[in-house]
């Protein structure tokens, strides 16, 4: 059956309603009687809570209520885990802590909530947050990542010896050996900070708990709501049938805008309760910076050993990853660092020591890219060194270490963040880096642009990168598809959509298979009520998981069209087709009959359903892979850099993706150069910066630097495809490709341009400032030439 | 990020502005765009509890030549009137070239020219500009007025000296001499954002193609702008050669500025690009006084 | 401190007369209020620009606004722009090109680029990017937002 819409670059459904401002996001809502919250949070990052007094707020007109932990009674607890630490992997040191709703005893960040004042406004939530007295005894803040455990660092978690969260080893082949039979070592210190997703829409949620239908209802800026619902119910002593969590429009999740669970879902949950009103908290940009979760921070000391010819023997990576105060995402960041350092390479031996410490500063759980462009950033940087050391260019270094194509799926002998052996399910690297190269004019630049502007004095360099990612991950994910008898098709599914097209492109899924209009396809996403079996929006799986999970509901629901088709036509199956909402017999397209037609008589008010049937056109199909599918590409860029000012201009910019069979072109580019714009951000723009007290030093959009389209450059774009064999559909995930070897690309392309100064920059975010010293340390050195 | 309660005045004329401001003194601010104010009340940073709003005061709003060949600004035009303005253009090329790089168009829609310098940020543009071009601002009080040369007027960090009842109500901008050249430059992380490093200059050449006179007025450099006069004092009576530009653009880097550290960029980072933009500011500007 | 005003302002044609305290942001005002949400708040402090909305025709911050600084005033809001049925072709463009995806900085990108496409209606793509560097966007890179400029400006030539 042919495809007619996956693969079209068809416009979005859902656009008119978002362009006309007619969309509904959490702080649209507005029910009667609702309230307001504000939290009180703490300004220190370390601190044991001595006494909050909050009499005087209470007081205040207008407001309602002011709650702390203490009020919480038996309902306060630390959170569970999200994810636990992998049972696969032998000698693992892993200890859960997770966040608190209101702090009880102790102030483990800055921004940890105090106390949630309840009011008829927010402007008198936030008068009455002044009228609290607070006692906060303050502690050392441990914000570095080595001394947090350095033995008279203070310990942030009092039950533990030290601030260490998890330790594990991975490894295989013999990395020892392989550095003894090298003919180079290269070893670094690499450096990485933290970034914020800063979506537009901060987080909100309004909670509603109806006394006399014992029903709670919560719109929550999440991104995974069926894991919200069936938490809240089971913290709250509540059948998960009297919750529902909606996920309306949500302006960019990005990752943090997954929890379970975040403080304010559970005070605002137990509020309404309490106060018997609807209340609605709406983060503001402030409260951003410190009470959503973040990430990024790691140091490493990696090494790298290769033969002469620039032969990958070995990979020795030793890390240390900074969770935050909590760490209820368990491992996945680190062990996807740990994971994509091994690259799209042959790589025999690899050791790798992960240490996860605990620092009073945000949680750390994913954020776009969710610890892979670490990994990227580590194994791309010590081969640009090796392909310097060793006289080797670039792309060549790259292209003799590539798997090829004959070894999927692949298994590269360590776990990764889903606790399943690494496998790469297929691919083809030296296509899209050859591509990549010819589209930018490699070696046409290296050989004759390059030494030309050069003459002239100025500094223009060329970089590119490669890389794998992992996408598609399980556990599964659910749809349910729906011919109603207006001849138009439903579907629900339990992920949320936060702008990646999923009204659209799971519709052009649906289209194919009962032949309508993918315009015909109402879908919901991200609605308890509508569909409760499932996980959510994150590590580039929704198209994978939950479009397979639409792709099966809808082919299940062809096949009982088919079925009743045939017996009401009185045709053989295999005589009739599915085109323009109707079932038609392909010689005879005179004897049709319309899907709502069909609809109407698949439930019929007489006559029974025959046993082992369902009445209706409705089919409910789950798909969860085994494990997940690998996406890569190459990305390639062209940049200026004026050495006096250290200001960058990006000339060219372009990238190769292979993401195996795409729905819908136009939401991939989307993804891609979204992706892109925030790589760049955390390129040379972007880095939250704490001071050795824990304060963040720049909370607030004029500080934080959210690239605009000043700094972000056009992205020229290629596919290549290599099918995933693991889903029906063949698709891989797309959502994070776009920024994951940004910042390595950054650096190698900035060491190409200011050659004749002889830098390595080894540390991600850069900026200005970053370079200005790495220049004048050249010049001091004397290295320039 | 809501503000604390405030109490409200909206005047329709200078002397009930100037009315509230005598009764309330340091308990008022007076709001002109709010592009820099309501942010800080936003964020609480700020707290008044009395709001002068002056954006009634239709009195305030205006761009007239003055019978020298100056432009009179009242303080409350709006940055994008100023921007589209062919008098403006005309009279004050420099002010013209520095608008469009203020901000973006939506913050230049309600941001004011006076309100720009009353608020006094070390790293605003016509701050810096205005000293560059000798202004000179008038202030009133109920007590009176007087006239202040904007490179008296900025005394510290948001400082100026601007008493509580006193309010800026007018920019003189004098006529430009003959064969005189302007330059501004600065270095933003982002397209227009707050400049790490910045610099205004004006220069004039007598009839022999040597330096006049010369001002250089550095934005981020300081507590407040910072007039680099020994810089500018070596350029006088000299031909702007390479070297003499590039020996001022040093003094006035290495002597005369005393930028500060923080999270975007350390001390000597800013007096590296001050040095840079300096000496790159003083070329053009000149090579325009000798285009003329 | 509890002063209230009345503030009497024309919203995309229609008049509203409301009672508010003087802190109110006109953002609030407008969402709250007067329930036009589809004027978003992205940070209050002026630099994300998803509150943009038109105020006697010129674009400005509505989050670095009181609401009664807009008694005597007119506004126009993306609900004044176009409606599902009848888009207004820089809403058909950012359709067609792909320059929405979570769809919350779009008004404010829209409100900023009707005055932008009036000024200049054959912007160059160097022009659209500087006029549009005071909205963020975290979604689409901004490069499909550009395409959609240059096919609104087309379409509006025509």
């Amino acid at each position: 059956m042919a495809k007619k819409y996956v693969g079209q670059r068809m416009t979005r459904t859902e656009d008119p309603r978002l362009l006309t401002g007619q969309a509904l996001f959490v702080d649209d809502v507005d029910l009667p009687d609702m309230l307001h919250a504000a939290f009180l949070r703490s300004d220190h990052a370390h601190a044991r809570l001595k006494s909050i007094d909050v009499s005087a707020a209470r007081e205040r007109p207008g407001v309602v209520a002011v709650y702390t932990a203490e009020d919480m009674g038996d309902i306060w607890q630390p959170g569970p885990p999200l994810v636990s630490p992998p049972p696969t992997v032998e000698d693992i040191v892993f200890h859960s802590r997770t966040q608190v709703p209101l702090v009880k005893d102790k102030v483990r960040l800055a921004g940890e909530p105090l106390a949630v004042v309840i009011a008829e406004s927010r402007y008198i939530a936030e008068d009455a947050l002044d009228d609290i007295a607070v006692d906060l005894e303050p502690l050392g803040a441990v914000v570095d990542l080595e001394k947090a455990l350095e033995p008279d660092a203070p310990v942030i978690h009092d039950d533990l010896d030290s601030n260490l969260a998890a330790h594990l080893v991975q490894q295989k082949g013999d990395y020892a050996a392989a550095r003894e039979k090298a003919d180079l070592v290269i070893k670094r210190r690499i450096l990485i900070d933290r970034g914020t997703a800063a979506a537009m829409e901060n987080r909100g949620i309004v909670a509603h708990w109806d006394e006399k239908s014992q029903h709670l209802t919560l719109w929550d800026t999440t991104q995974a709501p069926i894991p919200v619902r069936n938490g809240l119910a089971g913290m709250f002593g509540l059948s998960p049938t009297q919750v529902r969590v909606i996920a309306p429009f949500v302006g960019g999740g990005f990752g943090p805008k997954i929890m379970m669970f975040y403080p304010e879902e559970v005070c605002l949950t137990w509020a309404t309760m309490k106060v018997g009103r609807p209340i609605k908290w709406i983060e503001d940009r402030r409260e951003n910076f410190y009470a959503t979760n973040q990430e990024r921070g790691q140091v490493h000391d990696a090494e790298l050993a290769l033969t002469r010819d620039g032969r990958i023997l070995g990979l020795r990576d030793d890390f240390i990853h900074d969770t935050g105060a909590y760490d209820p995402y368990g491992l996945t960041v680190p062990l996807n660092t740990q994971c994509h350092v091994l690259g799209p390479y042959e790589i025999p031996s690899f050791y790798s020591d992960l240490k996860m410490v605990f620092t009073n500063r945000p949680i750390v759980s994913p954020l776009r890219g969710a610890g892979r462009p670490q990994g990227v950033y580590v194994i791309e940087r010590l081969l640009d060194i090796a392909s310097k050391e060793l006289g080797i260019d670039r792309v060549e270094i790259r292209k003799r270490n590539f798997l090829p194509p004959d070894v999927f799926p692949y298994d590269n002998q360590i776990i990764d963040q889903a606790f399943v052996p690494l496998v790469y399910d297929s691919g083809n690297y030296l296509p899209i880096l050859e591509k990549a190269a010819a589209m930018i004019g490699y070696d046409k630049f290296v050989k004759e642009e390059q030494p030309r502007l050069r003459a002239e004095g100025r500094h223009v360099g060329i970089g590119i990168v490669c890389f794998i990612e992992t996408t598609g991950i399980g556990p599964y994910e659910g749809a349910r598809v729906t011919v109603e008898t207006s001849g138009k098709i439903s579907v629900a599914t339990g992920v949320g959509t936060q702008g990646q097209g999923h009204f659209t492109s799971f519709a052009q899924i649906v289209a194919d298979q009962l032949g309508v209009s993918p315009r015909d396809v109402r879908l919901v996403t991200g609605d308890t009520a509508e569909f409760h079996w499932g996980t959510g929006t994150f590590a580039s799986r929704g198209a994978v998981v939950a479009g397979n999970a639409v792709h099966a509901a809808a082919s299940s629901v062809r096949a009982k069209v088919l079925k009743l088709a045939s017996k009401v036509l009185e045709v053989p199956e295999e005589e009739l087709e599915l085109e323009d909402g109707q079932v038609r017999v392909a010689d005879a397209p005179q004897q049709s009959i319309s899907l709502g037609e069909l609809a109407v008589l698949a439930n019929p008010l007489r006559g029974a359903v025959e046993p082992g049937t369902e009445p209706g056109l409705e089919s409910t199909d789950y798909f969860g892979p085994k494990y997940g599918a690998t996406a890569s590409g190459a990305h390639a860029m062209i940049l200026e850099v004026d050495p006096e000012t250290m200001l960058v201009e990006i000339k060219r910019y372009v990238l190769v993706e292979d993401c195996g069979t795409m729905l819908n072109p136009l939401i991939v580019e989307g993804q891609l150069q979204g992706g892109v714009g925030m790589g760049i951000g955390s390129s040379y723009y972007e880095q939250l910066i704490y001071d050795e007290n824990g304060q963040l030093l720049n909370a607030s959009f004029a500080d934080y630097l959210v690239p605009t389209a000043s700094e972000v450059p056009r992205v020229e774009i290629a596919h290549l495809e290599t099918p995933s064999p693991l889903n029906p559909l063949g698709t891989k995930g797309v959502g994070e490709g776009g920024c994951l070897p940004v910042p390595c690309l950054f650096a190698q392309t900035l060491e190409d341009a200011l050659a004749d100064y002889n830098i390595e920059v080894l540390e991600t975010p850069m900026s200005p400032n970053k370079l200005f010293e790495l220049l004048e340390a050249a010049r001091g050195a004397g290295r320039e030439t | 990020m809501k503000p604390s309660p405030f109490k409200y005045y909206a005047p329709t004329t200078v002397e009930e502005a100037l009315a509230h401001l005598a009764e309330h003194g340091y308990e008022a601010k007076a709001l002109a765009g709010g592009q820099s104010l309501i942010p800080m009340l936003n964020f609480r940073l700020a707290q008044p509890s009395v709001l002068v709003d002056l954006n009634n005061v239709s009195d305030l709003f205006y761009i007239r030549p003055d019978e020298n060949g100056g432009l009179l600004l009242g303080a409350m035009t709006r940055q994008s009137q100023v921007e589209h303005d062919a008098l403006v253009a005309e009279r004050a090329p420099l002010v013209h070239e520095v608008m469009p790089q203020i901000a973006y168009p939506q913050i230049r829609t309600r941001g004011t020219f006076g309100g720009s310098l009353a608020h006094a940020d070390p790293s605003a543009e016509l701050v810096a500009v205005s000293i560059a071009l000798n202004g000179r601002f008038r202030l009133r009080s109920q007590a009176g007025e007087r006239w202040v040369p904007a490179d008296e007027f900025f005394v510290g960090l948001f400082t100026t000296v601007l008493e509580p009842d006193e309010l800026l109500v007018e920019v003189a901008l004098p006529v430009m001499p003959p064969r005189s050249g302007g330059a501004f430059l600065q270095i933003t992380r982002r397209h227009h954002d707050f400049c790490i490093a910045g610099v205004a200059v004006l220069v004039t050449l007598d009839d022999e193609d040597q330096c006049e006179q010369a001002r250089l007025v550095f934005l981020s450099a300081g507590d407040g702008p910072v007039n680099a006069r020994q810089a500018a004092e070596m350029l006088v009576g000299q031909a702007p050669t390479p070297e003499a530009i590039r020996a001022a653009a040093e003094k006035a880097a290495d002597d005369e500025i005393d930028p500060g550290s923080d999270i975007h960029a350390s001390a000597e980072y800013r007096r590296h690009l001050a040095k840079v933009l300096a000496r790159r500011a003083l070329t053009q500007a000149f090579d325009r006084a000798s285009n003329i | 401190m509890n002063d209230l005003f009345t503030v009497t302002v024309t919203v995309n044609g229609t008049q509203y007369e409301r009672t508010v305290e003087p802190r109110l942001l006109l953002s609030d005002f407008l969402r709250h209020e007067l329930g036009l949400t589809g004027t978003h708040v992205g940070c209050e402090h002026g630099v994300c620009g998803a509150c943009t909305v038109l105020f006697d025709g010129a674009p400005v911050r509505s989050c670095l606004m009181f609401a009664v600084q807009a008694n005597g005033h007119e506004i126009l809001t993306v609900e004044g722009l176009g409606t599902m049925d009848d888009l207004h072709p820089l809403q058909e463009a950012f359709r067609e090109a792909h320059g929405v995806q979570c769809g919350f900085c779009t008004p404010g990108f829209l409100m900023s680029l009707v005055p932008f496409l009036e000024e200049n209606p054959d912007p160059t793509e160097e022009e659209i990017r500087e006029a549009i560097s005071g909205n963020l966007c975290r979604c689409t890179g901004y490069q499909h937002i550009v395409d959609a400029v240059q096919l609104a400006a087309e379409k509006m030539r025509t």
